[in-house]
């Protein structure tokens, strides 16, 4: 790891207007940051700990929806009673991620923040666009087993590894920022990016600017939904594919229906507009094809990873399937109903 | 008590080491450390605490948990600067010899370890886990103990003897 100035703001504002600078970071949980530091693939000048800010708390919002603090470590989202309750798609998505130990020290800001686990990202002795602009991508035609299959461009095929996010896509989370230009509020859609030809852009967070919390509307998904996450091995492992739904059901048709995928591009994948194909219509195994196809439209496989296609359709099918039946899928149980 | 932390010092430090005071297995001690030092280097190296161990050094393997303020984290992905303040449990804090705590008894009895190398790791992880209040059947138990890797395989004896603390039917 390379050395740094270690700075311990007292205050938002203080950590702000430390924050601004190239090599500057943000350090919260570490989980992943301090990884990324160990590889030298993130060789931070100055490292600002924010882990005493007042950014630890879940709050309600008027309307009826929760203010998740940016520091609030993932266990502790996912285990809140309110979030358990009124957002059980979270709380599912948050405990298919990771092992209990980094969801102990993993925040819900850095979960946000974390970085592609592409190899090639992590391996400073290969070409990446998104560590080294312009040096190019070592997984186009190398072991690409885990890259995108969506929204992919000629400079970078990594994916953002998050199932968290994959919920909050569904829950149409607002994401809550504060910088050098004041306070932003960020729809978790247009919170993360796709890689185009600036890969190394995750995100849409201008220089300087530090998540304080994610907002969650009020919603009540609470009976038809489910987080499938489809991985090499059944725990401790990144999603291959994951799919979270969020469904009202009237009567014996949908009402409303919301599908993100996870592990299948360079954010949360979603559709609204194939979302349409599902308002109105009985469950049916061909209404659910029809909408994966409709989702996974312009899907293209890297070679090794040409399995996801297939493997997201089926998974999508099977998902709106649980979400349908309100059978979501369990954490603890793997078997997939 | 806790050191306050006044912006003052803090802002404008340069590279240097950082005071840090951090209760180990009941013991204050207060220390200059080197911000990039992750608290797994400061027990192994600086407290000469080898009981936590250290395997793949990147948050996939479990053998260095710890908990701190009672919460299992990787100390292998923590800096030992940002816990200022924190109350931190390793293997040697939760057992002696000749008087062991009953994790250790049950891994005992049930054989829930080979080469060993993983089990302080898999012990606070277990504490961890019965701290958090979550995990009372096998499924369960299994799932949440799955940020420990053992590469003996000893994982059905393990998951029987955090059963067998935690009280359930094995």
């Amino acid at each position: 790891m390379n050395r740094f100035d270690y700075t311990r703001p007292a205050s938002v504002a203080e950590a702000v207007q430390a924050g601004t600078g190239e090599q500057v970071r943000y350090l919260a949980g570490g989980t992943n940051l301090i990884d990324l530091m160990k590889e030298n693939v993130d060789q931070p000048t100055t490292v600002i700990d924010i882990n005493r800010l007042p950014l630890n708390a879940i709050e309600e919002l008027d309307g009826g929806g929760l203010r998740l603090g940016a520091l609030v470590p993932n266990s502790d989202t996912a285990w809140d009673a309110r979030v358990e309750q009124r957002y059980p798609l979270l709380s599912s998505a948050i405990l298919a991620g990771a092992s209990p130990q980094l969801r102990n020290a993993a925040t819900n800001g850095g979960n946000l923040n974390q970085r592609t686990r592409c190899y090639y990202f992590y391996d400073v002795a290969t070409p990446c666009n998104k560590r080294k602009p312009g040096s190019g991508c070592g997984a186009i035609g190398g072991v690409n087993r885990i890259h995108a299959i969506l929204g992919a461009s000629d400079q970078c095929i990594a994916t953002h590894p998050s199932d968290m996010c994959v919920a909050l896509a569904v829950l149409d989370a607002i994401v809550q920022v504060t910088g050098p230009e004041g306070d932003r509020a960020i729809p978790i859609a247009d919170y993360h990016r796709l890689p185009g030809d600036e890969p190394w852009r995750d995100n849409t967070l201008r220089p300087g600017e530090l998540v304080t919390g994610i907002d969650l509307p009020a919603e009540d998904f609470t009976k038809n939904y489910t987080y499938l996450k489809l991985r090499d091995r059944l725990s401790y492992a990144f999603a291959l594919v994951s799919i979270a739904v969020a469904m009202r059901i009237e009567g014996s048709t949908i009402a409303e229906a919301r599908v993100a995928l996870g592990g299948v591009a360079h954010k949360p994948w979603r559709s609204t507009e194939a979302e349409k194909l599902l308002k109105g219509q009985q469950p049916s195994p061909q209404t659910f094809s029809a909408f994966a196809d409709a989702l996974l439209a312009g899907a293209v496989g890297q070679c090794k990873n040409d399995f996801k296609i297939p493997l997201a359709r089926k998974g999508i099918v099977r998902a709106l399937k649980q979400a349908a039946e309100a059978t979501p899928q369990s954490q603890t149980d793997k078997r997939i109903a | 008590m806790s050191i306050a932390v006044n912006s003052a010092t803090y802002a404008a430090m340069p590279i240097g080491r950082v005071p840090t005071k951090l209760t180990i297995n009941g013991e204050t001690r207060t220390r200059a450390i080197e911000p990039w030092t992750t608290l797994l280097d400061l027990l192994r190296e600086g407290e000469d605490l080898i009981g936590t161990k250290k395997g793949c050094d990147h948050g996939q393997c479990g053998a260095c948990t710890v908990l701190v303020d009672g919460r299992r984290i990787n100390s292998c992905l923590k800096l030992a600067v940002t816990l200022d303040g924190a109350d931190i449990t390793t293997i040697e804090g939760l057992g002696q010899p000749g008087k062991l705590h009953p994790l250790q008894s049950a891994f005992c009895d049930h054989d829930a370890f080979q080469c060993g190398y993983c089990t302080p790791g898999q012990i606070c992880s277990a504490q961890g886990l019965i701290n958090e209040g979550k995990a009372r059947t096998r499924e369960e138990v299994r799932e949440l103990m799955s940020g420990n890797l053992c590469r003996c395989g000893a994982y059905t004896n393990i998951i029987d003897a955090v059963l067998d603390v935690i009280g359930e039917q094995v």
